[in-house]
């Protein structure tokens, strides 16, 4: 100690410690990321996709086909992509609860884990669109409300109404409420075009645009009610139906009440 | 009239059924009573119109409170409309039970007088009309007559004239749109051309004529170009030949303008493959060139003569063959 002390004062000790120093924190924070980001290596892959591919037999494959070829009540899945899986799979309209008209979402049947290794087999049959990342979901920062409104009642109103609450399609379709889903979802559906919904592909609609449709789909889930109550928000159907049943049912009541002779 | 069986007889007037007093003309409780339930009514409408001032001068503009079934309400709102609606209720009920608890309602007949006034009346009206005429000496002033007469001639005739103003007739207008052979196709909103490789199989896009750099489109060019462009696989196609050169690699394009009133035609059904219009749900088969199979539509909506140019953009390769849109009266159904 006393040999090292005897250097403290040397006019190359500072540049030295701070060197050392330096050079220790680089290190130590070198080991300590590597050791926390885990690349997939081929093997975790191939292990992912192997359990997708039970899960896919037990719980796909009567309808779907044993090598996801399609059959007669399902669609072919190899192509469907990555995107395509993660929201059918992950808002649970797959698998579904019976052969109604529509898938509808309720609570998935598979955890994350379980439905990111179904996205891994399906998605090694054959290329198709990805699951966006979580940098690219930044409709916050990245999106434009008034861009998105444009685009919402040029695209999408005609079926989901004009507040995003859903509405009717032929047949008992229709097309869901957009309010309370996950923006990764909304921009999966766009992209893949699940049952009745075309495609809106990143090209016709690009991905900056679809952060500003999100945006806006957002910013109308929190559009107060200053009149009170929505009534669901599809504008004439219900206002026309409480004007006529409760409205006209109070005038004929008071002209009953007008018109009887008094004892 | 002899086939009339004799056991018919002519109806016979039943009369006023005989007048029934009410509880209130009888008994003075009743009466009492009726009484204060007008007073009751008209009390609770002054104090509907006190709320009405109350919330005014003292609510503040931004509470709000939460009612069932309503949700969140603006209090100061709220009570200004309750306040209004309660004070006319009241009122018009108190003054509808007053009416028919304690009113007269005896029928009493008020007969009207003669429409027709006196001769002397009549008499005196044609000799001050005489007399007054006779004192402009309007027979005499020759040229206040006629420029009199000149100047109500021509009043009258601006307001014909300004019937003109209705028009111009629309020409050819409602016949043609801004499409015309090799008019780029580019999305709306945002204006950017389109690759075919663009578009994936299932796929819509939106679109509007490519207008030059720095133009701005018409509102009325707006109401009538808009197409609407999908993608199926090739095989999907049931088309005449001619229909289907008219498409290219699988994309058609078809007129956004309901044939039936007009409306944006955009409600696709990826798996049946039919285009709804959201008003009337006029349903019309996208792989039968757009055919109606239900609803009010008469006529399938007119479909794009559509290609690539050189920069493999899409584009029109000729302008609509037949008017988009509604019928109307002169338009040529044919």
């Amino acid at each position: 100690m006393k040999r090292l002390s005897r250097y403290r004062r040397h006019k190359a000790a500072g540049p030295f410690i701070l060197v050392v120093a330096l050079l220790a924190i680089g290190t130590t924070f070198n080991i300590a990321s590597a050791t926390v980001k885990t690349t997939p290596t081929i093997l975790a892959r191939t292990a992912a996709i192997d359990e997708g591919k039970q899960i896919f037999l037990k719980g796909c494959s009567s309808c779907h086909g044993l090598n996801a070829e399609g059959g007669a009540i399902a669609p072919s899945l190899i192509g469907v992509g990555a995107a395509s899986v993660d929201f059918q799979v992950g808002t649970g309209r797959m698998p579904m609860a019976d052969m109604s008209t529509q898938a509808m979402r309720k609570e998935p049947v598979y955890n994350a884990e379980q439905t990111a290794a179904l996205v891994a087999y399906v998605s090694s049959l054959a290329p198709g669109p990805a699951i966006p990342t979580d940098a690219a979901l930044n409709y916050e920062r990245d999106g434009n409300t008034a861009e998105g409104g444009e685009l919402f009642r040029n695209n999408c109103a005609m079926c989901h109404n004009f507040a995003g609450q859903g509405g009717a399609l032929t047949q008992g379709k229709y097309a869901p409420t957009l309010m309370g889903v996950e923006p990764k979802y909304i921009y999966e559906a766009l992209i893949t075009g699940p049952q009745s919904m075309p495609v809106f592909s990143d090209k016709t609609i690009t991905p900056a645009e679809k952060l500003s449709l999100i945006k806006w789909i957002k910013s109308a889930e929190n559009e107060p009610n200053l009149g009170g109550a929505t009534m669901g928000r599809i504008g004439p159907v219900t206002e026309g139906l409480l004007a006529w049943v409760l409205g006209l049912g109070l005038l004929i009541g008071i002209a009953v009440w007008l018109t009887t002779k008094a004892r | 009239m002899s086939n009339v069986s004799k056991e018919i007889q002519p109806m016979q007037d039943p009369g006023v059924a005989p007048h029934v007093l009410r509880n209130a003309d009888t008994d003075p409780k009743a009466e009492k009573r009726a009484e204060q339930q007008v007073a009751i009514l008209f009390t609770l409408s002054g104090l509907s119109s006190l709320l009405l001032i109350y919330s005014y001068v003292f609510v503040a503009t931004d509470i709000f409170i939460f009612i069932p079934v309503m949700g969140n309400q603006n209090a100061h709102q709220l009570g200004l409309g309750l306040g209004m609606a309660f004070s006319l209720l009241f009122l018009g009920m108190g003054a509808i039970l007053w009416a028919k608890k304690l009113m007269p309602e005896t029928e009493v007949v008020n007969h009207r007088h003669e429409f027709r006034s006196s001769d002397e009346d009549r008499a005196e009206l044609v000799k001050t009309v005489k007399d007054a005429a006779a004192g402009v000496k309007l027979g005499r002033r020759t040229l206040i007559k006629r420029s009199l007469g000149f100047s109500l001639g021509l009043f009258a005739l601006p307001p014909v004239l300004l019937l003109r103003d209705l028009g111009p007739l629309p020409k050819k207008l409602l016949e043609t749109t801004s499409w015309k052979a090799g008019t780029r196709l580019v999305t709306d909103p945002g204006n950017r051309p389109i690759l075919a490789s663009d578009l994936e199989v299932g796929a819509v896009v939106q679109t509007l004529p490519a207008v030059p750099e720095g133009t701005e489109r018409l509102l009325s060019d707006i109401a009538k170009d808009p197409v609407l462009l999908i993608r199926l696989r090739p095989e999907d196609f049931q088309l005449t030949p001619e229909k289907l050169a008219m498409t290219h690699d699988g994309i058609i394009a078809f007129s956004k303008i309901c044939s039936h009133m007009g409306c944006a035609v955009a409600l696709y059904e990826q798996q049946t493959k039919h285009l709804l219009c959201p008003c009337h749900q006029s349903t019309f088969d996208v792989t039968r060139g757009a055919k109606v199979i239900f609803g009010p539509a008469a006529r399938p909506l007119p479909q794009l003569d559509i290609t690539v140019d050189d920069q493999g953009y899409l584009v029109a390769r000729a302008p609509f063959s037949e008017p988009v849109g509604p019928s109307f009266w002169e338009r040529n159904s044919q």
